[in-house]
């Protein structure tokens, strides 16, 4: 089995984040990984992806190819869109519906999710309310991360949850709890 | 199993190889390498360098002393190195020395995206180029034996994508490192042009052993079916992946992997009779296409970017390589019409905002000011809502560029520069103003670190004032200000008398770069 996975979000948004995670769960389940990531410039409130590849055999290309991406995951509706090209027909997209204005001219809210939900295989919440109604503020890319759990197929909620308690287990239990917490909301949404 | 960055991968490929030192300077996309080192092999020397060049020199002189040193730069940062580079393989080397020079195809974050294959073959050294992060890290104790054995340094390439992606390597056991032991030969070192003649020949005549070396590479290799091939790919670097993932085999495409330079002739000759054309696939210039064409002649069939079935520019992908193989593309939706490209900006709070506001402010008030801007994160300067910078081109060019400008007659010649860039290349050219009296202000916008590549310490922390100084500015015209907004009037007062004045004056906004702060405020909570 192989997914091919892009993240995809604005500098400082916690992509990276969740490609650890999802990386950390990888490893531990013993699949192939390629995780090419954007570093430097870009990062200073600039547009940021990452393509992510995870395979039960060896994987050649860091890059995903137009048109073949399984999965789409975006801490933004208009980041989301932008690699449109990349995903596959079948592929879907797990978005949050908030938009980042950073930019004088970000498209019409309306239009905007309009293109984004006529697409056929589309899930998007508003991540950063979820988060909030919930007092889990700083959680919103794990309930973003539990609702792509749906359709990872190659890897379990459970091995996610598993790879969560690891890669924020330095930074207290509480922080743990509240990142599961997130999760779940993510997952039972 | 180690989960690494390509970066990560080859800085720990020469931790076990068993170098003593790494020396470099920030530069995306090599930075993380010495990064690396740093956090995790305290035994190897790693402080950041002033620039390139002292961090090529100080590698050479590493090596004469018998100890394997690592040097590594992004692509420009190649030309800073280069008198010191290419004379190395005239020197010639002790200990182990690799070079490592990463390339950014598609300038993702470059002024150009110039190969540095070109300088491994200008310097006619080998040049390794790994496909892989695995292969990066099984690489480097290759490539030091290698460099031992021939008593050359060893240039490796690679490209952003390689550097910037995560993989599974598996790791070996480290070699220890290389004992104490000058060079006492001081002809190979002392580069009179009586030595330098000998030395060189001695280079000329090591080439056919190079061309050997590649010839029986484990890194070169051909993935050939027996038969005959209508196509053949030499895939270069990285670009043997892209062919990997689009399937040759099943195409009935015959391919060569080239890893390891100079190309190996007889292998390339060998493969090419075996098949009706070739494609040339490698991320970057053409350096292997223009090769490969004089190789084989006008008459046999050679595709790739200087024919356009790849791109002229821009990185290689497995979208456009798979094209040049004439693969089926999948179906693919048509890109989203709501979408608007979303540039990186200053970030909020940060001191050069409050610099271009003032600069912006003043220069108003003079129709023929020019901001001659560099290379830092203050390059964003030139993006809205700032728009306040009429140049960038080479670190430290700020300085000089003003200088120029104002021995021609532009009045009020303003330079921007990082406190990082003026201590990598600023200095030499403010000694040059001053020695000329030229009528330049130079605004030194001092954030106490190298920002754009992350934060790591900045070369001249705590010693401006003393340097421009020593370098001989006017103590009366050396001024240090707080970029605040709450200052705006001061910084703006303090611009206005330094551009009245006739001759070189320096203005330093000192304030800390929000992302270190916050950092330092996040390590001090835990």
């Amino acid at each position: 089995m192989k997914k091919d996975i892009i993240l995809a979000g604005v500098g400082g948004q916690g992509i990276l984040t969740i490609a650890t995670i999802i990386g950390d769960a990888a490893t531990a389940a013993g699949l192939h990984l390629k995780q090419a990531e954007v570093h430097g410039m870009s990062q200073r409130g600039g547009d940021v992806q990452s393509n992510l590849r995870l395979s039960t055999e060896p994987i050649y290309s860091d890059l995903i190819r137009q048109g073949a991406a399984d999965l789409i995951i975006s801490m933004e509706p208009m980041e989301a869109l932008r690699y449109l090209p990349y995903l596959s027909q079948e592929g879907w997209i797990v978005s949050s519906s908030h938009p980042f204005k950073n930019i004088p001219n970000y498209p019409e809210e309306e239009a905007l999710m309009g293109e984004l939900n006529a697409l056929p295989h589309v899930a998007a919440l508003p991540i950063e309310e979820v988060a909030k109604e919930h007092s889990l503020p700083k959680s919103a890319n794990m309930v973003l991360l539990g609702m792509a759990a749906r359709y990872m197929e190659i890897l379990t909620p459970e091995q996610l949850r598993e790879s969560i308690a690891r890669v924020f287990a330095a930074k207290g239990e509480k922080i743990v709890e509240d990142n599961l917490k997130a999760f779940d909301l993510g997952l039972n949404k | 199993m180690k989960l690494l960055l390509g970066d990560e991968a080859i800085a720990l490929g020469a931790v076990h190889a068993g170098i003593s030192g790494v020396y470099a300077y920030p530069g995306t996309p090599s930075t993380e390498i010495t990064e690396y080192i740093q956090a995790h092999a305290p035994e190897v020397r790693s402080r950041w360098c002033t620039n390139e060049k002292t961090a090529m020199e100080a590698a050479l002189g590493m090596s004469y002393a018998g100890k394997r040193s690592l040097v590594c730069m992004k692509h420009v940062g190649m030309n800073v190195a280069a008198d010191a580079f290419v004379n190395s393989a005239i020197t010639g080397v002790n200990g182990g020395l690799v070079v490592l020079a990463a390339d950014d195809p598609s300038m993702h974050s470059s002024q150009n995206e110039q190969d540095s294959r070109f300088y491994g073959k200008f310097a006619m050294i080998p040049i390794m180029e790994p496909s892989s992060q695995q292969e990066a890290y099984d690489m480097m104790p290759y490539a030091y034996a290698l460099s031992e054995e021939l008593k050359l340094p060893v240039l490796m390439r690679v490209v952003t994508r390689l550097a910037h992606s995560r993989a599974e390597i598996a790791v070996r056991e480290p070699l220890t490192q290389n004992a104490l032991n000058p060079d006492n030969e001081r002809t190979h070192w002392v580069l009179l042009p009586g030595n330098a003649r000998r030395q060189y020949a001695s280079l000329v005549e090591k080439q056919a052993q190079l061309v050997e070396k590649a010839e029986s590479s484990p890194y070169n290799k051909s993935v050939l079916r027996s038969e005959r091939a209508k196509l053949g790919i030499i895939a270069c670097g990285i670009a043997y992946n892209y062919v990997m993932e689009n399937d040759p085999e099943a195409q009935g495409i015959a391919v060569l992997k080239v890893s390891q330079y100079p190309l190996p002739e007889q292998a390339i000759k060998e493969f090419a009779t075996r098949c009706e054309a070739l494609l040339i696939a490698e991320d970057g210039q053409p350096v292997v296409e223009e090769q490969v064409g004089a190789l084989l002649g006008a008459g046999y069939p050679i595709k790739g970017r200087l024919t356009g079935d790849l791109p002229r520019m821009g990185e290689l992908t497995p979208d456009n390589v798979g094209a040049a193989m004439g693969v089926p593309t999948a179906p693919t939706f048509v890109a989203a019409q709501h979408v608007m490209p979303r540039p990186p900006a200053l970030c909020q709070g940060c001191g050069h905002r409050d610099v271009y506001d003032a600069l912006n402010k003043v220069a108003a008030e003079y129709p023929d000011a020019r901001i001659f801007g560099d290379i830092g994160c203050y390059t964003l300067g030139a993006l809205p809502p700032f728009r306040a910078i009429d140049s960038c081109v080479d670190m430290g060019a700020s300085i000089t560029m003003a200088k120029g400008a104002a021995d021609a007659g532009v009045y009020p010649a303003i330079a921007v520069i990082g406190d990082s860039t003026f201590t990598h290349s600023g200095m030499t050219g403010l000694l040059d103003a001053i020695n000329d009296n030229s009528n330049i202000t130079v605004v030194i916008s001092d954030n106490l670190t190298t920002a754009m590549t992350g934060g790591q310490d900045s070369a001249g922390t705590n010693k401006f004032e003393a340097i421009c100084l020593g370098l001989g500015v006017e103590p009366e015209h050396v001024r240090v200000v707080v970029p605040l907004p709450k200052n705006m009037e001061e910084i703006t007062r303090i611009i206005r008398e330094e551009i009245a004045y006739q001759g070189v004056s320096v203005i330093i906004p000192r304030r800390e770069c929000m992302q270190t702060l916050k950092r330092k405020l996040r390590n001090n909570k835990k």
